[in-house]
């Protein structure tokens, strides 16, 4: 199953090698991962994406857990939750074409971020089904280049993720 | 407050750390340090003839004093030499502190001469590790690094020193922090008492229980509560290839050890279990044989301080994530109060088919007609020699094992191998950093011929220290190890398991560097010449022992098997 997995992780250099590493280490997949500071300048806050069975899943958090430079950490599909990825993908927009990704993006409610006479940027964010699915509409033919930020997310409700 | 440079700061930090001993080998990125250590006299160091041996021989002071060794080395081949050492350590979770030197902070990135990334190197293979950036954080990283190596699941901890950090220069105000602080890091202890209290209760209405006991319980220093809990169970008592001693061998509620090489009766035992109380093992691949077909009648009892060893290989029943000394306490506490009664029927009839079985089995041999020795042999004539008082390393391979099986250890930290990452080559180290830790105990190590080959070197540093190692050489001319598998699994066909004459004279190298080299080749030479090794007090004595060549180490798993899958002999399966 996938799940996403957040932890505040001391800003300190070496820290995001070890998470990394113990992935590569015990054989699981990272499919997203990302990270930044926070308002508090010592911590980062770190998503990953990752599929595994129940079992791989419990090992993971347990691994990650042991890491001394994570300080707390939540799967976040454990619980409801917002989920949230952002996508800039370059699109070849000629002719009939402009029209139909300027409607696309609308639907997707996406923004037409930089425009010439042959390209659209389109930004869009949302979960990252919802970017799976706008760029199988618009079609892989007239897609030139896509950067997606990976998956950030936080539980619904009262539960927060902080010290 | 005093003012210290960084290599000062650092030797302080390790004095008030309780350090008496450092194992190493200077370099260019140590001379700073090397030289504060030439002007002081509290920590003693041991200059060794190669950075792999200091790292073992730091290891084994742990494991035989329950206080971190500390190996300091430096920079690029000097830590990477480290590498094996520290993996060895940590497989089989034991504190360790290990120093490196690093080319100067404003070098780090240039490939400076002697520069390698020893944090990324040994990432994997660490507990944690430390590079300090500033000269002033020696102390309080020294004491962050202890307290991590030590506390929960121990595990060596890397510091990394770049030189200007040590440099004689400059000053800073000395203080050693009198505790840490760590939002990150928190440690268990005591167990969940209800998850206790549900333990007790399966396991005294069990019919055919069993104790299977790991390393966690001799470096947990749970042995003596987990005797009691063993006798007051009345249970047979299992320990695996690192937990002996933690329960006394020659007990005779104990069945000897379990797994690939284990004895008969404590795989039988384990495999016709109904309850399985775990304590401190992590049921490894070399313990369970096939997980699919492990102990599928038990339910399964897991005492240990890694809340991630639990449902790691095997899914239990009742995990209890805690210190094995604290939870064993409480268990005890509780098997005394407890007013449940024990299924005393059902354990009769238990202890009646573990009789059987070790009558059946309880590790034998088959003697040779002629007078070349049996490794077996080798190993009662040095249990009768040493009265099973002897604190015995080993390196890796059938050797390792007929140690395991036929030494009988009473006591914890008196068996000291290589077991998670099976690193030939520790042996000898090991017996020194024991001595080191040890000084009046008897210090052996068991070896083979190919074996002691890979940290030879030290018989030089034993020499200068005066270490009276006693070397116990089963020598059967091969990789006996490999060449077993090659009998048992490749027909035969032996692909680089032996020499070829090449073998050295081990008794004129022995002399060459100064020590006692003896060999004995015939069956009736054996007893009188362990006898004589012993007597030698203070010499290191190499022991060069022909054995058969055609041994295999027996009992055997069948790969793929159950527990109770075996082979007993060369012809014999269960
Ligand atoms: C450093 C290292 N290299 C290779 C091995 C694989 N190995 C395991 S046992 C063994 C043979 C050991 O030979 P020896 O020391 O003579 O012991 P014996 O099995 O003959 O008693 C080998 C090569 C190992 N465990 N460690
Ligand atoms: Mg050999």
């Amino acid at each position: 199953m996938r799940r996403i997995i957040s932890m505040l992780l001391e800003n300190e250099p070496g820290a995001l090698s070890r998470v990394v590493g113990l992935f590569s280490q015990r054989g699981y997949n990272i499919e997203t991962l990302t990270v930044a500071p926070t308002t508090d300048a010592t911590l980062s806050r770190l998503t990953l994406t990752t599929t595994g069975s129940d079992r791989v899943i419990e090992q993971i958090t347990k691994q990650l857990n042991k890491l001394i430079e994570v300080v707390k950490l939540v799967d976040l599909t454990e619980g409801a939750h917002i989920e949230r990825e952002l996508l800039l993908v370059k699109l070849k927009a000629t002719g009939a074409q402009r029209a139909e990704i300027k409607r696309t993006a609308d639907i997707f409610r996406g923004q037409i971020v930089d425009v010439n006479s042959a390209i659209y940027t389109v930004q869009l964010t949302g979960a990252s089904d919802k970017l799976d699915a706008f760029l199988e509409s618009v079609g892989e033919t007239s897609i030139l280049e896509v950067v997606r930020t990976g998956v950030s997310g936080m539980a619904r409700g009262d539960k927060v993720l902080a010290l | 407050m005093e003012l210290l440079s960084g290599a000062e700061m650092l030797i302080r930090s390790l004095k008030d750390e309780g350090v008496e001993t450092i194992f190493g080998y200077p370099g260019g990125a140590v001379l700073h340090i090397y030289d504060a250590l030439f002007q002081q006299n509290d920590i003693a160091h041991v200059l060794v003839r190669h950075e792999q041996a200091a790292s073992h021989m730091a290891d084994a002071y742990s494991r035989v004093t329950g206080r971190p060794g500390v190996c300091l080395a430096t920079s690029g081949p000097g830590a990477t030499n480290t590498v094996t050492g520290i993996a060895t350590a940590y497989m089989d979770s034991i504190p360790m502190i290990v120093i490196t030197g690093q080319v100067q902070s404003d070098w780090i990135g240039d490939d400076a001469f002697q520069e390698t990334d020893i944090l990324g190197v040994t990432r994997p293979i660490v507990k944690h590790s430390f590079m300090i950036k500033r000269p002033e954080d020696i102390p309080e990283t020294i004491k962050k690094a202890f307290y991590i190596a030590t506390t929960g699941r121990p595990g060596p901890v890397l510091i990394d020193i770049p030189k200007d950090m040590t440099a004689p220069t400059e000053s800073y105000e000395y203080q050693y922090p009198a505790k840490v602080k760590m939002r990150s890091y928190s440690v268990v202890s005591r167990g969940h008492s209800g998850q206790i209290k549900k333990a007790v209760e399966l396991l005294i209405a069990a019919k055919r229980p069993v104790i299977y006991a790991g390393g966690g319980v001799v470096q947990g220093n749970g042995a003596e509560l987990l005797t009691s809990v063993v006798r007051e169970l009345g249970a047979p008592c299992t320990n695996t290839l690192m937990g002996l001693g933690g329960y006394p061998g020659t007990d005779k509620q104990n069945v000897g050890m379990l797994g690939m090489h284990g004895t008969y009766e404590a795989n039988m035992v384990m495999h016709h279990a109904d309850v399985v109380l775990a304590v401190g093992a992590r049921f490894d691949d070399r313990v369970t044989n096939n997980v699919k077909k492990f102990c599928s009648d038990a339910k399964i009892i897991h005492i240990d301080i890694d809340p991630a060893s639990i449902s790691k290989n095997i899914a239990v029943d009742i995990p209890i994530v805690g210190a094995v000394d604290l939870v064993l306490k409480e268990m005890l506490e509780q098997i005394k109060k407890t007013e449940l009664v024990a299924d005393t029927e059902g354990q009769a009839a238990w202890w009646k088919q573990i009789d059987a079985w070790r009558a059946f089995h309880g590790l034998r041999f088959d003697l040779n007609d002629s007078e070349l020795l049996k490794p077996q042999q080798v190993i009662e004539s040095l249990y009768k020699a040493t009265q099973g008082d002897a604190i015995i390393c080993t390196d890796v391979g059938q050797h390792q094992m007929f140690a395991a099986q036929y030494y009988k250890f009473d006591k914890p930290r008196q068996w000291i191998t290589s077991g998670g990452l099976g690193t030939m080559g520790f042996g000898l180290p090991a017996a020194m950093g024991c001595l080191i830790g040890k000084p009046d105990m008897q210090v052996v190590t068991v070896t083979g011929e190919g074996s002691i080959q890979m940290c030879i070197q030290e018989l030089s540093t034993c020499l200068q220290y005066g270490l009276p190692v006693k070397i116990i050489c089963l020598n059967n001319q091969a990789l006996g190890m490999v060449k077993q598998w090659q009998d048992m699994v490749y027909q035969g066909r032996h692909s680089s398991s032996t020499y070829e004459e090449s073998l050295p004279d081990f008794v004129k190298l022995a002399e060459a560097y100064g020590h006692v080299g003896m060999r004995v080749d015939k069956a009736s030479d054996l007893d009188a010449a362990m006898e004589e090794c012993f007597s030698l007090k203070d010499r290191l004595v190499f022991m060069d022992v022909s054995v058969d060549p055609q041994e295999h180490v027996y009992p055997m798993q069948i790969k793929e098997g159950s527990m109770r899958d075996m082979w007993l002999n060369k012809t014999e399966r269960t």
